[in-house]
Formats: C-alpha cells, structure tokens, sequence
C-alpha cells in the first residue's frame, strides 16, 4: 500500500530520520515504535506528503509523492490519508458534526450527512453532534477526531500518540477503536507510539531507534 | 460546508471583538456617505435652481446675499432698485430677458414675490388650477404652499411685513388666490407670485399710514393707486444674456456704469460649495480616520485570532485544504465583516439623509437625495472592502507560509 525506500531527513546538518526500507500491503495494521525524538512524527508526516524527505521515495497508494507538489498533494492528502494528531485539533469554532464535514468540504468531497451521522453513531458520539469541542471530555473528542479521520474513507490512517494520557481500559478501547474504523473503511493503519501497552494490540511494527543529532 | 459558514462560524467566536469592528467600520461609511449623499444633492440643487439665471441685478452691497435672496429665496435682499435701472437694463443689447422681482412680504414664512408671468415661465411650472395673476392683490400659489396653508382659488390671505413669520399683518391689503401651481421640485413651489404693482400697492397703503403720501385714501385694488413712475422700485431682476459673449463685458458694466449690482449665480453658488466644502473635507478626513481605524482593529483581530488558530490551519491543511484556500478563509471573514459593516454604513446613512429634516428642518430639501445611489458611494465600497483586504494581507501571508508539520508537531 505504500513503501518507502532509502529515506534520510535532516534538520540543518543533523539526520532525524532514517528508514532504509519500509513496506506496507493494504489493510495491514502497524506499530511505529520508539521513543521520543525519533522521528516518528516526522515519517508520520513523510507518510501524508506533509513533509518532503531530505532523501528518499515515498510511493503511498500507488502514488510517487515527489511528484505532487503543491494544490494537487493537498488534496491528494485529504482524499487518501487520514490523520488524528496527538493533540487532537478539532476546529473549536464549529459543532463536532461540523468538524466532519469540514474534512469533506476541504477534501473536495461533496456533504454526506446520512455518512457524518452513521458515523458519529459509530464512533457513539451521535448525541454529542451539536456540541462544541470544549464541551467535549478527551474521550469524546478523540473519538470525534478518529471519525474525522475516516469520514473521507481513506486508504491511509495516520494516528499520534493515540493513547498518551488515557488509563489502560480507554487506551484499549481507543485503540480498538482506530482498528475497527480502519477495517470499516478498508485502509492501512499506522500508530506512532512509544506506549509499550500498545505493542501487543498491532501485528506490525517498525521501530525506530534513538537518533541523537547524528551528523549527516 | 462552506468558506462562508466557516468565515461565519469564526466571526461568531468573537461576537464582541467582532461587532465592535464592524460598528467603527459602519460609522466610518455612514459618515462619508452621508457627507457624498447631503453636498451633492446640495450642490445640484444650487445649480437646478439657478439654471438658465445668468445674473441677478440688484442693489449694490454682497454679491452672495444678492443671489441667496434672488434665486435661492434664502437671505433678505440688499435693498431696493429703481425700476427705470431695470427698465433701461431691458433696453441692453446683450440683455436676453429680465424678470424683475419685488420682494418684502411673506405669508406663513412663505415669500410673496411680486414678478411677471414670465418667471413662472421660467421654473416652467404649470398651473394646476385657475390662472395666472391680472389684477392687483391676485396671487398664484406654489404647490408647497398650497399644500401647507390649504388655500385654493377663491381664498383670501393677509401677507405679513417681513420675510419670516411674525411681522405686522396686511390686513387692510388682503390677496385673493386666484390659481395654484403644479409642483416643480423647484423654489417656486415655496413662493406666492403676484403682480409687482400689488407689492407696491401693498405698500403704498403701508408708507400712507407712515408719511401721509399723497396717494392716502386710495383704494388699494384701484388701478390709480400706483406710486408716480420715478420713484417705483423693484427688488432686484433676473437676466438672461442673449449670448454667452454678454458674459464677458455685461456684468462689469452694470458694475461701473449704473447704480446696481450684478451677481452670477453660478459663480456665487461655486464660491459659497468653496467654503462649505472646508467642512464636508474635515468631515471627509475624520470619516475616512474612523475607517483606518476599523482596519487596524480588523488587522489587530485577525492577528490575534491567527495565534489562536495557528493550529485549525494546520489541521486544514492535513484534512487537504491547500494554501490558497486557508488563505481563503481569512479573506473571506475580512471581507464579509466589511461588507456587512458596509451595507450599516449605507442604510444608516441613507436613512439618516432621508430624515435629516426631523432634527435639521432647514436641509429637510436635501432628503430627496437619500433615495439615489451616487456613483462616490461605489468608492466608499470599495474602500471599505479594500481595507478587509488590506487588513488580511499579513495575516494571510503567515497562514500561507505557515509550516505545517512542525505546527501539528508543536501542538
């Protein structure tokens, strides 16, 4: 589903980042292991075409990234990846049912209400659709960016850190979560996280060793 | 979704910062329009009314109180004018047409103008109802005043010494209505036309009672009552040239060779917009001061709000929205808290102008001009969506730099 081979990426003269060979068949479900400062953000956003490696291809869903630049990656980005950042970002100005049509709407996608409301029912949220993000407990609004994650039914979901700062039952449940709405939309999973609980609830992993300001 | 909704959805966020931006903005267009809206409608009123008046000829003194009493029925007249100076000035080979005037009375604050028919003929005004004045003491009504006093033909009415309200009565001099006129839009519906000689016969009585002139005992409706030739004045005349040329050497020879005045109306009326004009571009300044304002504090929230939302435009970004359309959205936001504070602006402008008589009865005439758009109003427009543009630039240009990753990241 996607594959990247001889990535180097470097912040001024220092490497961050350094991934030989990494392939992944749709569907499949990975751990991007390691601790802090490895880079696992940073491949995260190599992944979304956010960021360009100093190094390297990246092919995701049959697409060579350093060939899309501008506009045409960006909306590349928003029909094929989905992303559910550690601190969550949902938009605090607009409704959580907003929240996911904004990911339509930026996607190019036409409005899908009957989807936004399956969905929100799916993720057991439906209740909580006129709400405003800071009316929302971390459960809930990490569930509502999980939705907004797949509500373009992605192949690629991204996800940080998903379980910093949950108990081990709401870890599990968010993690079961992530899994059960990747499957429902068919797409590869990738979970960055130096969370040893999680290690044993995905089939694969990439990890990541410590990278200390290796010189280049 | 939309960039509107999403624009909406933000302003909605900061209702206070919000409306106070779009208030300063408002005032700032209701100002400068309401300036645009009153001096134009002042300025092609001055010109209407003097239309086709070359000169005004009148006695020597202020020019501009010559044509303020003379075509604009606003000032009291210098004085008086031997009719036979009117009479020689018709005799003038640059002289097209002169309508004489005779000024003095007013019933109910209206002026009683003492003329000839051909003055009616120049507003071009219509009767509406019975005719023109042939005897003394007939008077024709402009439709203003008929409207206001409720006097048709047939009516008697006492006119009063002095050109506002609350002079002595003619009581012994009563005209009698003997057409209306229709309305014109012009000062002549604010005017009650007579014959010259009633003016003088109505003061003929007035001088008797004062000096004992010869004439005492005289019937004032009697033709034999009129005061001897040589000494019969006028208040002052309209002149039409017969050719432009007369512009050139007309004036300065009624000026220097006889004892009246002439005054241009529309040199007069230029001068007088020069001095009112001081005003409106104070106005002007202050109004366009209030806009800069708004700008700086649209610049100041859209800023501010670009802190605080450093990381929805990541997220936006992630979700594919590209760099134009994060831009997009600030744009719009900018531009539609201008336009709303564009459109207050208007309609407190235009309602304001379309009222201003309720607080200024004098400009209650300019009111008319509230009901048209001025083509100085698409400048207005688009200087208070230039400033949404304007205050959006910086903003706008960090949105569109703005490192996503390293946002998403950080956050």
């Amino acid at each position: 589903m996607f594959s990247l081979r001889g990535i180097e990426h470097r912040y001024g003269a220092s490497v961050v980042l350094r991934v030989a060979e990494w392939e992944a068949a749709g569907g499949e479900h990975w751990l991007l292991a390691g601790p802090s400062g490895s880079g696992k953000s940073t491949l995260l956003h190599i992944l979304s075409g956010l960021t360009t490696p100093t190094v390297g291809d990246v092919r995701v869903a049959d697409v060579d990234l350093t060939t899309l630049a501008g506009s045409a990656r960006d909306r590349w980005r928003g029909r094929t990846v989905g992303f559910v950042p550690q601190r969550l970002h949902l938009v605090a100005a607009l409704t959580v049912r907003d929240n996911l049509r904004l990911a339509q709407y930026l996607a190019a996608l036409p409005d899908e209400p009957q989807r936004v409301r399956e969905l929100l029912e799916a993720v057991q949220v439906a209740d909580l659709a006129q709400r405003y993000p800071r009316q929302l407990s971390q459960g809930e609004a990490q569930r509502v960016a999980i939705a907004r994650a797949v509500i373009n039914r992605p192949s690629l979901v991204l996800a940080d850190e998903p379980t910093a700062n949950l108990d081990d039952a709401h870890a599990a449940a968010a993690l079961e979560l992530l899994r059960a709405q990747a499957i429902a939309v068919n797409a590869t999973l990738v979970v960055a996280s130096h969370d040893a609980r999680v290690r044993p609830l995905l089939p694969h992993t990439l990890a990541l060793p410590i990278r200390l300001a290796e010189a280049a | 979704m939309s960039l509107l909704r999403l624009a909406l959805a933000y302003a909605r966020r900061r209702p206070l910062a919000t409306l106070l931006n779009v208030l300063l903005l408002a005032v700032g267009v209701a100002t400068i329009t309401l300036v645009i809206v009153l001096s134009h409608e002042l300025d092609t009123r001055l010109s209407r009314e003097a239309a086709g008046i070359d000169l005004v000829v009148g006695a020597k003194g202020s020019p501009l109180q010559l044509v303020l009493a003379g075509v604009y029925h606003a000032d009291v007249p210098p004085g008086n004018i031997p009719l036979s100076a009117v009479e020689s000035l018709r005799g003038n080979p640059l002289v097209g047409e002169v309508i004489p005037l005779a000024l003095g009375d007013s019933f109910h604050g209206f002026r009683i103008v003492g003329t000839e028919p051909a003055f009616v003929a120049h507003y071009g005004a219509a009767l509406a109802s019975g005719h023109l004045w042939e005897a003394p003491l007939d008077a024709v009504l402009g439709s203003e005043v008929a409207r206001v006093s409720g006097l048709k033909a047939g009516s008697t009415f006492a006119g009063s010494h002095g050109l506002a309200d609350g002079g002595g009565m003619h009581e012994d001099a009563r005209y009698t209505v003997v057409g209306v006129l229709a309305p014109t839009g012009l000062v002549i519906d604010r005017l009650v036309l007579t014959g010259v000689d009633s003016v003088w016969k109505v003061h003929e009585r007035h001088h008797e009672d004062d000096e004992k002139s010869p004439l005492a005992g005289a019937n004032p409706r009697s033709a034999t009552a009129w005061p001897p030739a040589s000494t019969r004045e006028v208040t002052l005349a309209l002149v039409k040239y017969k050719s432009p040329l007369a512009a050139a050497s007309l004036p300065r020879s009624i000026n220097a060779e006889t004892v009246l005045q002439s005054a241009s109306p529309a040199f007069e009326s230029a001068r007088l917009m020069t001095v009112f004009g001081v005003g409106t571009d104070v106005i002007r300044a202050f109004a366009l001061l209030m806009i800069a304002a708004s700008a700086l504090g649209l610049f100041v929230a859209l800023t501010q709000a670009l802190d605080e939302r450093r990381y929805d435009i990541a997220i936006m970004r992630a979700l594919g929205a590209s760099r134009s359309t994060v831009v997009g959205v600030l744009m719009v936001e900018s531009l539609l808290l201008c336009a709303f504070g564009l459109v207050v602006g208007f309609v407190l402008a235009h309602g304001l102008a379309a009222n201003i008589g309720e607080w200024l009865p004098a400009a209650a005439p300019l009111e008319t001009g509230a009901r048209t758009f001025r083509a100085a109003e698409w400048a207005v427009a688009a200087l208070a969506l230039g400033v949404g543009i304007m205050a959006t630039l910086i903003p706008a240009w960090r949105a569109y730099r703005l490192d996503v990753a390293a946002t998403l990241a950080e956050g």
